[in-house]
Protein backbone atom coordinates (compact mmCIF):
# COMPACT_ATOMS: atom_id res chain seq x y z
CA UNK A 1 0.00 0.00 0.00
CA UNK A 2 2.78 2.43 0.83
CA UNK A 3 6.64 1.89 0.55
CA UNK A 4 9.50 3.93 0.71
CA UNK A 5 12.75 2.82 -1.35
CA UNK A 6 15.98 4.18 -0.18
CA UNK A 7 14.12 7.32 0.81
CA UNK A 8 16.42 10.26 1.88
CA UNK A 9 15.27 14.21 2.39
CA UNK A 10 17.54 17.03 2.59
CA UNK A 11 15.76 19.95 3.38
CA UNK A 12 17.38 23.27 1.22
CA UNK A 13 18.76 24.49 4.35
CA UNK A 14 21.04 21.19 4.50
CA UNK A 15 19.31 19.37 7.13
CA UNK A 16 19.30 16.20 6.48
CA UNK A 17 15.93 14.83 8.05
CA UNK A 18 15.49 11.26 6.36
CA UNK A 19 18.08 9.07 5.49
CA UNK A 20 18.11 5.62 3.47
CA UNK A 21 14.47 4.79 4.89
CA UNK A 22 13.05 1.65 3.44
CA UNK A 23 9.57 0.68 4.83
CA UNK A 24 6.77 -1.12 3.06
CA UNK A 25 3.10 -0.78 4.78
CA UNK A 26 0.84 -3.82 3.65
CA UNK A 27 -3.27 -3.29 2.69
CA UNK A 28 -4.94 -3.28 6.08
CA UNK A 29 -2.37 -3.10 8.18
CA UNK A 30 -2.09 -0.53 11.56
CA UNK A 31 1.17 0.95 12.04
CA UNK A 32 2.73 3.42 14.55
CA UNK A 33 5.49 5.70 13.52
CA UNK A 34 7.20 6.35 16.65
CA UNK A 35 10.55 9.31 18.00
CA UNK A 36 11.46 11.94 19.65
CA UNK A 37 10.91 15.62 18.48
CA UNK A 38 13.51 15.99 15.32
CA UNK A 39 13.45 12.41 14.40
CA UNK A 40 11.73 12.49 11.17
CA UNK A 41 8.51 11.69 11.87
CA UNK A 42 6.51 14.42 10.55
CA UNK A 43 8.74 14.48 7.38
CA UNK A 44 7.60 11.08 6.90
CA UNK A 45 4.25 11.96 6.80
CA UNK A 46 5.10 15.39 4.82
CA UNK A 47 6.68 13.45 1.68
CA UNK A 48 3.65 10.82 1.88
CA UNK A 49 1.20 14.34 1.18
CA UNK A 50 3.07 15.35 -1.08
CA UNK A 51 4.40 18.74 1.14
CA UNK A 52 7.54 18.32 0.33
CA UNK A 53 9.21 17.13 -2.42
CA UNK A 54 11.91 13.77 -1.99
CA UNK A 55 15.55 14.37 -2.52
CA UNK A 56 16.36 10.54 -3.63
CA UNK A 57 14.38 7.43 -2.93
CA UNK A 58 11.30 6.33 -4.70
CA UNK A 59 7.95 6.51 -2.73
CA UNK A 60 4.74 4.18 -4.05
CA UNK A 61 0.90 4.72 -2.83
CA UNK A 62 -1.17 1.93 -3.78
CA UNK A 63 1.16 0.67 -6.47
CA UNK A 64 1.89 3.64 -8.31
CA UNK A 65 5.09 5.51 -8.04
CA UNK A 66 4.16 8.90 -6.45
CA UNK A 67 8.46 10.11 -6.14
CA UNK A 68 7.48 13.11 -8.84
CA UNK A 69 4.24 13.97 -9.72
CA UNK A 70 2.56 17.36 -11.17
CA UNK A 71 1.07 19.61 -9.17
CA UNK A 72 -2.19 19.57 -10.25
CA UNK A 73 -1.80 15.58 -9.45
CA UNK A 74 -1.73 16.33 -5.68
CA UNK A 75 -4.67 16.46 -4.39
CA UNK A 76 -6.25 13.34 -6.53
CA UNK A 77 -2.94 11.65 -4.45
CA UNK A 78 -4.18 13.63 -1.22
CA UNK A 79 -8.03 12.18 -1.52
CA UNK A 80 -6.19 8.53 -1.41
CA UNK A 81 -5.69 9.88 2.23
CA UNK A 82 -7.45 10.16 4.72
CA UNK A 83 -5.54 13.18 7.41
CA UNK A 84 -6.26 13.45 11.16
CA UNK A 85 -3.82 16.54 12.66
CA UNK A 86 -2.83 16.89 16.78
CA UNK A 87 -5.50 20.04 16.16
CA UNK A 88 -8.05 18.97 14.82
CA UNK A 89 -8.05 21.84 12.15
CA UNK A 90 -12.06 21.96 12.02
CA UNK A 91 -13.83 25.06 10.42
CA UNK A 92 -15.15 26.59 13.38
CA UNK A 93 -17.96 28.06 11.32
CA UNK A 94 -19.36 24.75 10.04
CA UNK A 95 -21.28 22.62 12.65
CA UNK A 96 -20.10 19.32 12.89
CA UNK A 97 -21.98 17.77 9.96
CA UNK A 98 -21.01 20.52 7.56
CA UNK A 99 -17.62 20.19 8.42
CA UNK A 100 -18.00 16.25 7.36
CA UNK A 101 -20.19 16.94 4.18
CA UNK A 102 -17.36 19.73 3.07
CA UNK A 103 -15.06 17.18 2.35
CA UNK A 104 -17.44 15.28 0.26
CA UNK A 105 -18.42 18.59 -1.80
CA UNK A 106 -14.82 18.69 -2.50
CA UNK A 107 -14.59 16.15 -4.64
CA UNK A 108 -17.91 16.34 -6.06
CA UNK A 109 -19.75 14.37 -4.22
CA UNK A 110 -23.56 14.32 -5.36
CA UNK A 111 -26.28 15.89 -2.37
CA UNK A 112 -27.41 12.26 -2.07
CA UNK A 113 -24.74 10.73 -1.63
CA UNK A 114 -23.59 13.12 1.15
CA UNK A 115 -26.98 13.02 3.05
CA UNK A 116 -26.51 9.29 2.98
CA UNK A 117 -22.75 9.22 3.82
CA UNK A 118 -22.28 11.53 6.28
CA UNK A 119 -24.51 10.36 9.42
CA UNK A 120 -22.96 6.94 8.63
CA UNK A 121 -19.84 8.07 8.94
CA UNK A 122 -20.66 10.30 12.17
CA UNK A 123 -22.60 7.06 13.72
CA UNK A 124 -19.17 4.98 13.27
CA UNK A 125 -17.60 7.85 15.45
CA UNK A 126 -20.85 8.04 17.63
CA UNK A 127 -21.20 11.65 16.87
CA UNK A 128 -25.01 11.45 15.93
CA UNK A 129 -25.86 13.26 18.62
CA UNK A 130 -23.56 16.20 18.11
CA UNK A 131 -24.43 16.69 14.14
CA UNK A 132 -25.85 20.20 14.68
CA UNK A 133 -23.10 21.26 17.03
CA UNK A 134 -20.35 23.78 16.25
CA UNK A 135 -16.86 22.75 16.87
CA UNK A 136 -16.58 24.77 19.87
CA UNK A 137 -19.34 23.34 21.63
CA UNK A 138 -17.36 20.34 21.59
CA UNK A 139 -14.94 18.78 23.48
CA UNK A 140 -11.51 17.87 22.91
CA UNK A 141 -11.90 13.95 22.02
CA UNK A 142 -15.03 14.94 20.45
CA UNK A 143 -13.42 17.64 17.94
CA UNK A 144 -10.90 14.70 17.17
CA UNK A 145 -13.46 12.49 16.25
CA UNK A 146 -15.44 14.76 13.88
CA UNK A 147 -11.58 15.19 11.88
CA UNK A 148 -11.80 11.44 11.90
CA UNK A 149 -14.86 11.21 10.50
CA UNK A 150 -13.68 13.89 7.80
CA UNK A 151 -10.67 12.13 7.10
CA UNK A 152 -12.84 8.44 6.04
CA UNK A 153 -16.03 10.16 4.77
CA UNK A 154 -14.15 10.11 1.41
CA UNK A 155 -13.16 6.00 1.96
CA UNK A 156 -9.79 6.91 1.75
CA UNK A 157 -7.41 3.33 1.11
CA UNK A 158 -4.92 5.18 3.81
CA UNK A 159 -5.39 6.64 7.07
CA UNK A 160 -2.53 8.87 8.17
CA UNK A 161 -2.95 10.46 12.10
CA UNK A 162 -0.17 12.74 12.73
CA UNK A 163 -0.21 12.77 16.93
CA UNK A 164 -4.28 12.43 16.96
CA UNK A 165 -4.11 11.90 20.80
CA UNK A 166 -1.48 14.87 21.65
CA UNK A 167 -3.94 17.22 22.87
CA UNK A 168 -5.70 14.71 24.69
CA UNK A 169 -6.17 13.52 28.44
CA UNK A 170 -5.52 9.62 28.66
CA UNK A 171 -9.26 8.18 28.63
CA UNK A 172 -10.11 10.50 25.59
CA UNK A 173 -7.16 9.61 23.56
CA UNK A 174 -8.53 5.63 24.48
CA UNK A 175 -11.58 6.72 22.67
CA UNK A 176 -9.71 8.01 19.82
CA UNK A 177 -7.63 4.54 19.47
CA UNK A 178 -10.89 2.86 19.32
CA UNK A 179 -12.35 4.27 16.59
CA UNK A 180 -8.71 4.40 14.80
CA UNK A 181 -8.83 0.98 15.46
CA UNK A 182 -12.76 0.38 14.48
CA UNK A 183 -11.77 2.14 11.40
CA UNK A 184 -8.59 -0.25 10.69
CA UNK A 185 -10.48 -3.01 10.99
CA UNK A 186 -12.63 -1.99 8.05
CA UNK A 187 -10.09 -2.28 5.93
CA UNK A 188 -8.12 0.86 6.03
CA UNK A 189 -4.41 1.05 6.35
CA UNK A 190 -3.40 3.02 9.40
CA UNK A 191 -0.29 4.68 9.95
CA UNK A 192 0.01 7.27 12.92
CA UNK A 193 2.81 8.97 14.48
CA UNK A 194 2.57 9.44 18.14
CA UNK A 195 4.29 10.26 21.78
CA UNK A 196 2.50 8.13 23.31
CA UNK A 197 3.99 5.33 25.06
CA UNK A 198 1.48 3.83 26.76
CA UNK A 199 -0.69 3.70 23.49
CA UNK A 200 1.90 1.85 21.69
CA UNK A 201 2.79 -0.33 24.40
CA UNK A 202 -0.62 -1.64 25.01
CA UNK A 203 -2.04 -1.94 21.12
CA UNK A 204 0.93 -4.56 20.44
CA UNK A 205 1.10 -3.19 16.71
CA UNK A 206 3.33 -2.74 14.30
CA UNK A 207 5.99 0.35 15.54
CA UNK A 208 8.31 1.43 13.19
CA UNK A 209 11.19 3.40 15.24
CA UNK A 210 13.22 6.59 13.84
CA UNK A 211 15.79 8.17 15.30
CA UNK A 212 18.24 11.04 13.42
CA UNK A 213 16.08 10.59 10.30
CA UNK A 214 16.99 6.63 10.22
CA UNK A 215 14.95 3.75 11.09
CA UNK A 216 16.62 2.13 14.18
CA UNK A 217 13.82 -0.53 14.54
CA UNK A 218 10.70 -1.91 13.12
CA UNK A 219 9.03 -4.84 14.50
CA UNK A 220 5.57 -6.31 14.76
CA UNK A 221 3.71 -6.33 17.88
CA UNK A 222 6.30 -3.95 19.26
CA UNK A 223 6.43 -1.19 22.29
CA UNK A 224 7.85 2.03 22.02
CA UNK A 225 11.08 1.17 23.85
CA UNK A 226 13.29 -1.96 23.10
CA UNK A 227 12.17 -4.18 25.19
CA UNK A 228 14.60 -5.25 27.48
CA UNK B 1 -20.42 17.20 -16.82
CA UNK B 2 -22.74 17.16 -13.42
CA UNK B 3 -19.96 16.78 -11.59
CA UNK B 4 -18.32 19.81 -13.24
CA UNK B 5 -21.61 21.77 -12.67
CA UNK B 6 -21.57 20.71 -8.96
CA UNK B 7 -18.96 22.03 -8.20
CA UNK B 8 -18.99 24.95 -10.36
CA UNK B 9 -22.50 25.43 -8.05
CA UNK B 10 -20.54 25.01 -4.71
CA UNK B 11 -17.96 27.26 -5.80
CA UNK B 12 -20.46 29.97 -6.16
CA UNK B 13 -21.84 29.37 -3.34
CA UNK B 14 -18.83 30.11 -1.21
CA UNK B 15 -18.00 32.92 -3.68
CA UNK B 16 -21.23 34.77 -2.46
CA UNK B 17 -21.10 34.05 1.05
CA UNK B 18 -17.53 35.28 1.27
CA UNK B 19 -18.76 38.45 -0.03
CA UNK B 20 -21.11 38.66 2.49
CA UNK B 21 -18.74 38.51 5.47
CA UNK B 22 -16.80 40.51 3.93
CA UNK B 23 -19.15 43.61 2.76
CA UNK B 24 -16.89 46.31 3.88
CA UNK B 25 -13.93 45.36 1.34
CA UNK B 26 -15.65 44.76 -1.35
CA UNK B 27 -17.24 47.92 -0.69
CA UNK B 28 -13.63 49.26 -1.21
CA UNK B 29 -12.83 46.84 -3.79
CA UNK B 30 -15.31 47.71 -6.04
CA UNK B 31 -14.65 51.87 -5.43
CA UNK B 32 -11.58 51.23 -6.42
CA UNK B 33 -12.50 49.14 -9.81
CA UNK B 34 -15.54 51.94 -10.28
CA UNK B 35 -12.80 55.02 -10.19
CA UNK B 36 -10.12 53.98 -12.18
CA UNK B 37 -12.64 52.58 -14.92
CA UNK B 38 -14.12 56.51 -14.22
CA UNK B 39 -10.76 57.98 -15.20
CA UNK B 40 -9.83 55.34 -18.01
CA UNK B 41 -13.41 56.32 -19.28
CA UNK B 42 -12.19 60.33 -19.99
CA UNK B 43 -9.48 58.92 -21.71
CA UNK B 44 -11.73 56.62 -23.62
CA UNK B 45 -13.93 59.09 -24.88
CA UNK B 46 -11.35 61.20 -25.63
CA UNK B 47 -9.83 59.02 -27.63
CA UNK B 48 -12.98 57.80 -29.50
CA UNK B 49 -13.57 61.20 -30.01
CA UNK B 50 -10.55 62.12 -31.89
CA UNK B 51 -10.83 58.63 -33.74
CA UNK B 52 -14.70 60.39 -34.67
CA UNK B 53 -12.81 63.55 -35.66
CA UNK B 54 -10.19 61.96 -37.58
CA UNK B 55 -12.66 59.46 -39.89
CA UNK B 56 -15.49 62.30 -40.53
CA UNK B 57 -12.22 64.78 -41.45
CA UNK B 58 -11.24 61.30 -43.84
CA UNK B 59 -14.53 61.38 -45.32
CA UNK B 60 -14.85 65.00 -45.72
CA UNK B 61 -11.69 65.33 -47.47
CA UNK B 62 -11.97 62.46 -49.83
CA UNK B 63 -11.76 64.21 -52.89
CA UNK B 64 -8.48 65.87 -54.45
CA UNK B 65 -9.54 68.99 -57.48
CA UNK B 66 -7.83 69.07 -60.06
CA UNK B 67 -7.71 72.39 -61.71
CA UNK B 68 -7.65 72.39 -65.36
CA UNK B 69 -5.76 75.26 -67.71
CA UNK B 70 -7.97 77.10 -69.73
CA UNK B 71 -7.11 76.54 -72.65
CA UNK B 72 -6.61 73.01 -72.48
CA UNK B 73 -6.87 70.59 -75.35
CA UNK B 74 -9.48 67.37 -75.33
CA UNK B 75 -6.28 64.84 -75.73
CA UNK B 76 -4.79 66.53 -72.42
CA UNK B 77 -8.09 66.09 -70.49
CA UNK B 78 -8.58 62.61 -71.50
CA UNK B 79 -5.19 61.73 -70.40
CA UNK B 80 -5.86 63.39 -67.10
CA UNK B 81 -9.11 61.10 -66.96
CA UNK B 82 -7.16 58.18 -67.61
CA UNK B 83 -4.44 58.74 -65.69
CA UNK B 84 -6.33 59.01 -62.73
CA UNK B 85 -8.95 55.95 -63.43
CA UNK B 86 -6.11 53.59 -63.88
CA UNK B 87 -5.04 54.52 -60.36
CA UNK B 88 -6.42 51.52 -58.22
CA UNK B 89 -8.37 53.04 -55.24
CA UNK B 90 -9.91 55.95 -56.99
CA UNK B 91 -13.72 55.56 -56.84
CA UNK B 92 -14.77 58.44 -59.39
CA UNK B 93 -13.52 60.97 -61.90
CA UNK B 94 -16.27 63.93 -62.65
CA UNK B 95 -15.50 66.68 -64.55
CA UNK B 96 -16.98 69.81 -63.41
CA UNK B 97 -17.00 72.61 -65.29
CA UNK B 98 -16.32 76.34 -64.43
CA UNK B 99 -20.33 76.94 -64.98
CA UNK B 100 -21.01 73.62 -62.29
CA UNK B 101 -18.47 74.88 -60.12
CA UNK B 102 -20.06 78.34 -60.10
CA UNK B 103 -23.65 77.16 -59.35
CA UNK B 104 -22.13 74.80 -55.96
CA UNK B 105 -20.57 77.93 -54.72
CA UNK B 106 -23.56 79.94 -54.95
CA UNK B 107 -25.29 77.13 -53.05
CA UNK B 108 -22.91 76.63 -50.47
CA UNK B 109 -23.24 80.69 -49.78
CA UNK B 110 -26.63 80.33 -49.64
CA UNK B 111 -28.21 83.76 -48.24
CA UNK B 112 -24.53 85.52 -49.75
CA UNK B 113 -24.85 83.71 -52.80
CA UNK B 114 -26.29 87.46 -54.29
CA UNK B 115 -22.87 88.95 -54.49
CA UNK B 116 -21.97 86.29 -56.91
CA UNK B 117 -24.55 87.39 -59.43
CA UNK B 118 -22.32 90.61 -60.26
CA UNK B 119 -19.57 89.10 -61.31
CA UNK B 120 -19.01 89.40 -65.05
CA UNK B 121 -16.64 86.34 -66.20
CA UNK B 122 -16.45 83.46 -64.25
CA UNK B 123 -13.55 83.37 -62.69
CA UNK B 124 -13.32 79.51 -61.59
CA UNK B 125 -11.50 77.08 -63.60
CA UNK B 126 -12.47 74.03 -65.14
CA UNK B 127 -11.95 70.80 -62.90
CA UNK B 128 -11.70 66.68 -62.41
CA UNK B 129 -13.23 65.82 -59.02
CA UNK B 130 -11.33 62.55 -58.16
CA UNK B 131 -12.81 60.64 -55.11
CA UNK B 132 -10.80 58.19 -53.67
CA UNK B 133 -11.15 55.52 -51.40
CA UNK B 134 -8.24 57.04 -48.54
CA UNK B 135 -6.85 60.37 -49.30
CA UNK B 136 -3.58 59.26 -46.68
CA UNK B 137 -2.68 56.76 -50.22
CA UNK B 138 -3.30 59.88 -52.68
CA UNK B 139 0.63 60.46 -52.90
CA UNK B 140 1.49 59.16 -55.97
CA UNK B 141 -1.48 59.84 -57.96
CA UNK B 142 -1.35 63.81 -56.93
CA UNK B 143 2.08 63.55 -58.26
CA UNK B 144 1.77 61.59 -61.52
CA UNK B 145 -1.14 64.37 -62.16
CA UNK B 146 0.54 67.12 -61.19
CA UNK B 147 3.04 67.13 -64.01
CA UNK B 148 0.60 66.95 -66.90
CA UNK B 149 0.10 69.11 -69.31
CA UNK B 150 -2.62 71.43 -69.19
CA UNK B 151 -2.72 70.78 -64.81
CA UNK B 152 -2.88 74.24 -63.17
CA UNK B 153 -2.64 73.04 -59.39
CA UNK B 154 -4.05 69.86 -57.87
CA UNK B 155 -5.22 70.10 -54.16
CA UNK B 156 -6.08 68.09 -51.58
CA UNK B 157 -6.05 68.05 -47.94
CA UNK B 158 -3.00 65.35 -46.83
CA UNK B 159 -1.56 67.67 -44.54
CA UNK B 160 -4.25 68.50 -42.53
CA UNK B 161 -4.94 65.16 -42.19
CA UNK B 162 -1.45 63.91 -41.63
CA UNK B 163 -1.28 66.40 -38.61
CA UNK B 164 -4.24 65.40 -37.02
CA UNK B 165 -3.42 61.54 -37.67
CA UNK B 166 -0.47 62.17 -36.04
CA UNK B 167 -1.89 64.39 -33.26
CA UNK B 168 -4.55 61.74 -32.81
CA UNK B 169 -1.78 58.86 -32.85
CA UNK B 170 -0.24 60.89 -29.35
CA UNK B 171 -3.43 60.60 -27.97
CA UNK B 172 -3.74 56.94 -28.38
CA UNK B 173 -0.66 56.23 -27.15
CA UNK B 174 -0.58 58.34 -24.05
CA UNK B 175 -4.26 57.04 -23.61
CA UNK B 176 -2.69 53.37 -23.61
CA UNK B 177 0.08 54.41 -21.17
CA UNK B 178 -2.50 55.96 -18.91
CA UNK B 179 -5.06 53.14 -19.33
CA UNK B 180 -2.16 50.45 -18.92
CA UNK B 181 -0.95 52.16 -15.52
CA UNK B 182 -4.70 52.24 -14.17
CA UNK B 183 -5.02 48.81 -14.71
CA UNK B 184 -1.94 47.64 -13.04
CA UNK B 185 -2.96 50.13 -10.45
CA UNK B 186 -6.66 48.12 -9.99
CA UNK B 187 -5.13 44.81 -9.95
CA UNK B 188 -2.90 45.82 -7.09
CA UNK B 189 -5.86 46.94 -5.00
CA UNK B 190 -8.31 44.28 -6.24
CA UNK B 191 -5.62 41.59 -5.00
CA UNK B 192 -4.91 43.45 -1.66
CA UNK B 193 -8.42 43.63 -0.87
CA UNK B 194 -9.00 39.61 -1.59
CA UNK B 195 -5.42 38.79 -0.18
CA UNK B 196 -7.40 40.36 3.18
CA UNK B 197 -10.22 37.49 2.67
CA UNK B 198 -7.88 35.08 1.72
CA UNK B 199 -5.98 35.86 4.99
CA UNK B 200 -8.82 35.31 6.80
CA UNK B 201 -9.22 32.13 5.37
CA UNK B 202 -6.31 30.43 5.49
CA UNK B 203 -6.96 28.10 7.67
CA UNK B 204 -9.81 26.70 5.29
CA UNK B 205 -7.95 26.69 2.73
CA UNK B 206 -5.37 24.75 4.40
CA UNK B 207 -7.60 22.48 4.95
CA UNK B 208 -9.37 22.24 1.56
CA UNK B 209 -5.56 21.19 0.38
CA UNK B 210 -5.52 18.56 2.54
CA UNK B 211 -8.46 17.05 1.78
CA UNK B 212 -7.68 16.61 -1.64
CA UNK B 213 -9.46 19.91 -3.45
CA UNK B 214 -7.86 20.94 -6.42
CA UNK B 215 -6.40 24.35 -6.70
CA UNK B 216 -8.96 25.39 -9.39
CA UNK B 217 -11.42 24.33 -6.51
CA UNK B 218 -10.03 26.12 -4.29
CA UNK B 219 -9.38 29.00 -6.29
CA UNK B 220 -12.90 29.52 -7.82
CA UNK B 221 -14.72 30.80 -5.14
CA UNK B 222 -11.89 34.22 -4.98
CA UNK B 223 -12.17 34.14 -8.73
CA UNK B 224 -16.11 34.50 -8.66
CA UNK B 225 -15.42 36.93 -5.82
CA UNK B 226 -13.17 39.54 -7.55
CA UNK B 227 -14.92 39.02 -11.47
CA UNK B 228 -18.10 40.02 -9.42
CA UNK B 229 -16.44 43.30 -8.00
CA UNK B 230 -15.01 44.21 -10.95
CA UNK B 231 -18.55 43.67 -12.76
CA UNK B 232 -20.18 45.99 -9.96
CA UNK B 233 -17.45 48.71 -10.68
CA UNK B 234 -17.60 48.43 -14.24
CA UNK B 235 -21.58 49.08 -14.02
CA UNK B 236 -21.12 51.96 -11.60
CA UNK B 237 -18.55 53.74 -13.90
CA UNK B 238 -20.51 53.14 -17.18
CA UNK B 239 -23.37 54.45 -15.66
CA UNK B 240 -21.42 57.62 -13.86
CA UNK B 241 -19.49 58.16 -17.76
CA UNK B 242 -22.45 57.65 -19.47
CA UNK B 243 -24.50 60.34 -17.97
CA UNK B 244 -21.58 62.70 -16.87
CA UNK B 245 -21.02 62.53 -20.71
CA UNK B 246 -24.42 62.72 -21.59
CA UNK B 247 -25.08 66.12 -19.83
CA UNK B 248 -21.53 67.48 -21.49
CA UNK B 249 -23.00 66.48 -24.89
CA UNK B 250 -26.38 68.24 -24.25
CA UNK B 251 -24.99 71.00 -22.94
CA UNK B 252 -21.78 71.94 -24.47
CA UNK B 253 -22.35 70.16 -28.40
CA UNK B 254 -23.02 73.29 -30.14
CA UNK B 255 -20.59 75.73 -28.22
CA UNK B 256 -18.32 72.61 -28.59
CA UNK B 257 -19.35 73.01 -33.12
CA UNK B 258 -18.50 76.74 -33.09
CA UNK B 259 -15.25 76.21 -31.24
CA UNK B 260 -13.35 73.30 -33.32
CA UNK B 261 -16.06 72.80 -36.36
CA UNK B 262 -16.58 69.17 -35.00
CA UNK B 263 -19.66 67.09 -33.26
CA UNK B 264 -19.00 65.07 -30.35
CA UNK B 265 -19.93 62.00 -30.66
CA UNK B 266 -23.53 61.12 -29.24
CA UNK B 267 -23.43 59.61 -26.25
CA UNK B 268 -25.62 56.70 -27.65
CA UNK B 269 -22.91 55.22 -29.95
CA UNK B 270 -19.82 55.24 -27.00
CA UNK B 271 -22.85 53.20 -24.58
CA UNK B 272 -21.88 50.38 -26.29
CA UNK B 273 -18.56 50.68 -26.68
CA UNK B 274 -17.73 51.66 -23.12
CA UNK B 275 -19.92 48.85 -21.77
CA UNK B 276 -18.55 46.14 -23.66
CA UNK B 277 -14.57 47.50 -22.84
CA UNK B 278 -15.47 48.59 -19.24
CA UNK B 279 -17.50 45.01 -18.09
CA UNK B 280 -14.36 43.05 -20.09
CA UNK B 281 -11.61 45.24 -17.84
CA UNK B 282 -13.59 45.32 -14.44
CA UNK B 283 -14.37 41.17 -15.14
CA UNK B 284 -10.38 40.82 -16.28
CA UNK B 285 -8.99 42.87 -13.68
CA UNK B 286 -10.82 41.13 -10.55
CA UNK B 287 -9.79 37.64 -11.80
CA UNK B 288 -6.16 39.20 -12.14
CA UNK B 289 -6.30 40.32 -8.72
CA UNK B 290 -7.70 37.27 -7.19
CA UNK B 291 -5.36 35.13 -8.80
CA UNK B 292 -2.06 36.93 -7.54
CA UNK B 293 -3.48 37.46 -4.23
CA UNK B 294 -3.76 33.55 -4.29
CA UNK B 295 -0.77 32.71 -5.72
CA UNK B 296 0.96 32.34 -2.33
CA UNK B 297 -1.27 30.01 -0.67
CA UNK B 298 -1.41 27.59 -3.15
CA UNK B 299 2.27 26.47 -2.84
CA UNK B 300 1.88 24.07 -0.19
Amino acid sequence: MIRFVNVSKEYKNGVIALYDINIEINKGEFVFLVGSSGAGKSTLIKLLLKEEGITRGKLYLNGTDITRVPNRRIPFIRRQLGVVFQDFRLLPNKTVYENVAFAMEIIGASPRAIRRRVPTVLSMVDLSRKASSYPDQLSGGEQQRVSIARSIVNNPPVLIADEPTGNLDPDTANDIMKALVDINNRGTTVLMATHAKEIVNSMRKRVIALENGRIIRDEEKGGYDIES
Amino acid sequence: MTLNLRIFRNMLKQGIQSMWRNKSMGVASITSIAAVLMILGIVLVLILSINNVVNDTKLKFDEIEVFLEDEISSEQMSKIEDTAKDVPGVVSVIYRSKEQALELMKEDWGEDAYLLEDLETNPLPNSYIIKVEDIELADNLVNSIKTLDGVEEVKYYKDIIDKLLNFASYIRIGGMIIIAVLVFVSIFIISNTIKLTVTSRKREINIMKYVGATNSYIRGPFIIEGVFFGLVGAIISIAVVYFAYRYLYLNMNESFYNMFTFYLIPPESIISDISVIFLTLGAGIGAMGSMLSLKKFLNV
